[in-house]
């Protein structure tokens, strides 16, 4: 087997597994259909938003959880917005934990708060790292001329 | 200039949203679908750019773009959506651009509220393409119409 097709196998094994591991669900896949000529790099883009956005967001969740007097509503603002940015990358799993830390914050629970808020870090690294890994390969496939299977 | 009809003719779209991810989608899907795109991060930004913004007044030669759509996300700090949508429907030059409002939650009173102040469409987040190819086809048939009889909703 040729060394693309070694990568485009890798690929396609990595990106199956993410969706059916549920840490990516069908959002992503829109994302990569966006993708075009005209804008190459636009997953890889939206990609590095979402990191830059979610590890600014998880650093204000822990400050904000960290307060004498903790603003319940203030936490559930940077839930919302977190749950809303893995939602529309499709980081499925990040967005589910979202789901339930917003009940918690409904409820003023502090250590279901801190709970969540670990789970939701080891979510977002689990994923920053898997979409790395992925987005790395499609680099490689690229690099040596061949092109990036499409994973329905 | 040369090519400038083709510039033109592309509906000119607004996007406003808090979210820089969320931004960058949502330009993505319309210039995908042959729109022209401005973002605006919140509701003061969306109105200065639709021409309402605090020098309405005093600047006459102040360029505003001519917007065909407003696609607002409903949650953002400040002016939410529907605060933008009312001022957009109050205003006497602008109250005839259509208003689309999208969430990531599907709350029947809120939709209700948002349909009753005048938005064309409350659509849930995240938006996908087909979405947007519909509203372009909307957006295609309005301007079709115009300077015929009133279509009713």
């Amino acid at each position: 087997m040729d060394a693309v097709s070694q990568l485009q196998r890798q690929f396609v094994e990595h990106a199956t597994s993410l969706y059916r591991e549920g840490y990516l669900d069908d959002q992503f896949t829109q994302l990569q259909k966006l993708q075009d000529e005209s804008n190459p790099d636009f997953v890889v883009e939206v990609v590095t938003l979402f990191f830059e956005d979610s590890e600014k967001l998880l650093n204000n969740l822990a400050t904000a959880l960290q307060q004498e007097s903790i603003d319940y509503k203030q936490v559930d603002a940077h839930v919302h917005q977190f749950k809303g940015s893995s939602s529309s990358i499709g980081a499925q799993r990040v967005k589910n934990v979202c789901v339930v830390f917003r009940n918690y914050c409904d409820e003023k629970n502090l250590d279901g708060c801190l709970v969540c808020l670990q789970q939701a870090k080891n979510e977002y690294l689990l994923v920053r790292n898997k979409l790395e890994a992925l987005l790395n390969l499609e680099q490689q496939i690229l690099q040596a001329g061949g092109s990036v299977p499409m994973i329905t | 200039m040369v090519g400038g009809m083709e510039e033109e003719e592309r509906p000119h779209v607004l996007v406003v949203d808090d979210s820089l991810v969320d931004r960058k989608i949502m330009e993505k899907l319309f210039t995908n679908s042959a729109c022209k795109v401005t973002t605006a991060e919140n509701g003061q930004k969306a109105l200065e750019l639709l021409g309402q913004g605090e020098d309405k007044h005093t600047n006459i030669n102040h360029h505003v773009p001519k917007i065909s759509l407003v696609v607002t996300d409903y949650c953002m700090p400040g002016m939410t959506g529907y605060d933008l949508l009312k001022k957009v429907k109050e205003s006497c030059d602008i109250k005839e651009i259509p208003v689309i409002i999208v969430s990531s939650e599907n709350v029947p009173t809120r939709i209700e509220r948002c349909l009753k102040e005048g938005a064309q469409e409350f659509i849930l987040k995240p938006l996908k393409q087909s979405d947007v190819m519909k509203l372009r086809c909307q957006m295609q048939f309005t301007q079709q119409m115009k300077g015929r009889l009133c279509m009713g909703r």
